[in-house]
């Protein structure tokens, strides 16, 4: 404290020779942040938007332990510990609706990983600067589209008068409900994302492939290595660092499942697939008004979230010499 | 070039060829798709697909959309959102990198965990909700731009680039009587405008292709953005009658409700379309940039 005044003191007159000497790390620091305030003025707005817009959400989400109320607010609604928690874990809806989640997100993280990687493997290939330059033009496109414009253009196509069906009811006399029957919710949303996302996630693989030396390939030419062989013993070995890092973070993900093409793609016929945790916060929550129950639920998700990002983050750790995200 | 390839290879290599192109097509049929769809007569279209007869072209569907006033409102509104959450956004990240890139900045790590933690913990989407709402931001431009201005990946890749322009700079600046204020205005800025291209380029197409936040924060239909607006059309199907005239038989109004669909698929796309093939490669380094964090 004494420090601390005697640092104050200082502010206006130069610091006499004795005591500077006795100058401690804290008036050091308070002198550093008032010589250079206009450091401290510009990373202010960041500070505060942080504070108001991502910690005041954190501190409210304790609604989720309350029994709240808009009229009690925050503070003087009533603890009712981990009673809102139990309705979810306990409703019939519970199991479906994790399920749903769990399964969209795990078969979308196994059948999009690899894609990127061979696409970039292949892009690599090609020897014409030119033309691989158009391709990937063309390949990352679609990650420009917007999620509204995606769903609408799968709903224009796999309507039941839609081109696809047209086609498959001249094959089998009879249009597929792709759009109404949950069975092929899955399929739609994870390889319509694929459509979307693949090119794009290639372009960090394509340019750490870029990154590898002439000579090694150079060398397996001349041991007799074909194409092929460079793939599995140069080209993947380079890649797979990164590969175990988008790994762990879309593992880490899994629970954190966009909301935004889901709750597009959803009608009242494929709710069994198409309900996933998101859309149910924001339907309880927003639509129905139970913001302490749906305020649990989103914080269940997020717990899982973390809890999925640690398990995967050691696993892969095991799997990989060692080498994890941290 | 001094690989021979050997028979073995040239066919890998013709394979992989054939699958890239396939790959392409996947991509550019759907596309091309719409886009040509958007210029058919719609009774041509249901019977016969696509034609490459112009005689069954029609410009029908712009038309209609071009004259449709929520289309309108909605292009406006995108455009304010985009251009204000890219003003704000950027100015905030590069504002708050450039002192986390300087030497010896005290409290450097103390905000840098700040930071951080708001990457893998949020309040999540309800206490969020009712925050704006507090703060009596619903309805307001303000609900769109601010809750989603901070964006912790933006901070640090503007303090990547920061830290990439050689300190000589500050130095010899510092030894002339330069100020922080001038330093960084007159020497850091200037310097930086590829990642401020970047960023401003990204932060403006993730606010004009998304819609949650405005379905949420915004009730009122004057205000709604574009992407909710085409999502009325496109997925509610809800064509907004005084777009069509009450005259046409049911028949009709399902043909041009189906025209329409395409042809706003094409027009919100504009922007973007017309942007994409000159800004591609900027989009690409600000995805490097990242990855070498």
């Amino acid at each position: 404290m004494q420090e601390l005044l005697k640092a104050e003191a200082g502010k206006d007159a130069a610091l006499p020779v004795q005591e500077e000497k006795r100058v401690t790390k804290l008036s050091k620091k308070l002198r550093y942040i008032r010589e250079n305030y206009f450091l401290y003025l510009l990373i202010a707005p960041a500070i505060i938007l942080t504070i108001v817009f991502k910690y005041i959400p954190m501190y409210g989400a304790i609604i989720a332990f309350k029994d709240f109320s808009t009229i009690k607010g925050i503070l003087g609604s009533e603890w009712v510990g981990f009673e809102n928690f139990t309705k979810f874990l306990t409703s019939p809806n519970f199991g479906t609706i994790f399920m749903s989640t769990l399964k969209l997100s795990l078969y979308g993280l196994i059948l999009g990983f690899p894609i990127p990687i061979i696409l970039a493997l292949m892009l690599n290939q090609v020897r014409r600067a030119a033309i691989k330059k158009n391709v990937q033009l063309v390949l990352y496109a679609p990650n420009f589209i917007s999620v509204v414009v995606i769903v609408g253009m799968l709903f224009i196509f796999l309507s039941p008068t839609g081109p696809i069906n047209q086609v498959v009811t001249i094959m089998t006399g009879e249009p597929i409900g792709f759009l109404s029957d949950p069975d092929y919710f899955r399929s739609i949303y994870i390889l319509s994302g694929i459509w979307q996302a693949a090119g794009w996630s290639s372009i960090i693989y394509v340019a750490a492939l870029a990154n590898v030396d002439p000579e090694l390939h150079n060398a397996a030419t001349l041991d007799g290595a074909n194409i092929i062989q460079r793939m599995i013993h140069i080209d993947l070995p380079t890649l797979k660092p990164l590969m175990a890092v988008t790994f762990i973070l879309g593992a880490g993900g899994i629970m954190a499942i966009g909301f935004e093409k889901a709750y597009l793609m959803q009608t009242s016929m494929n709710l069994p697939t198409s309900e996933i945790l998101p859309t149910y916060v924001y339907k309880v929550g927003l639509q129905a008004g139970d913001y302490a129950y749906s305020a649990a639920v989103g914080l269940f998700n997020s717990v899982i979230n973390v809890i999925m990002l640690v398990v995967v983050n050691y696993i892969v750790k095991k799997l990989n010499e060692g080498e994890g995200l941290y | 070039m001094n690989i021979k390839y050997t028979r073995m290879d040239r066919m890998i290599l013709t394979l992989n060829n054939i699958f890239l192109f396939l790959a392409v097509l996947v991509v550019l049929v759907p596309l091309v798709y719409v886009v040509l769809a958007s210029f058919m007569d719609p009774t041509v279209l249901l019977n016969k697909g696509i034609s490459f007869n112009l005689s069954d072209w029609s410009l029908k569907g712009y038309k209609l959309i071009l004259g449709n006033d929520a289309m309108l409102k909605g292009f406006i509104n995108s455009v304010l959102y985009s251009v204000g959450f890219a003003v704000v956004t950027v100015v905030v990240s590069l504002f708050a990198a450039y002192p986390l890139s300087v030497n010896g900045f005290v409290g450097k790590n103390l905000f840098m965990t700040m930071f951080i933690i708001t990457m893998f913990f949020s309040g999540g989407l309800i206490p969020t909700y009712l925050l704006v709402k507090d703060l009596g931001m619903l309805n307001t431009i303000w609900a769109i731009i601010l809750p989603g201005a901070i964006n912790v990946w933006n901070i640090i890749l503007a303090r990547t680039y920061f830290k990439g322009i050689p300190y000589e700079l500050h130095e010899a600046a510092k030894v002339d009587g330069a100020s922080d204020l001038l330093i960084f205005f007159k020497i850091v800025l200037p310097l930086s405008k590829p990642i401020i291209f970047v960023l401003a380029m990204y932060a403006f197409v993730g606010q004009w292709n998304s819609y949650f936040d405005a379905m949420i924060y915004l009730d009122d239909p004057n205000l709604h953005p574009l992407q909710l607006v085409l999502r009325s059309i496109l997925i509610q199907n809800s064509t907004d009658p005084g777009m069509i005239s009450d005259q046409l038989a049911m028949a009709e109004l399902k043909k041009l409700s189906e025209m329409i669909k395409y042809s706003s698929i094409v027009i919100s796309s504009l922007p973007l379309i017309v942007m994409y093939p000159f800004f591609q490669k900027y989009f690409e380094k600000g995805v490097m940039v990242g990855s070498l964090k």
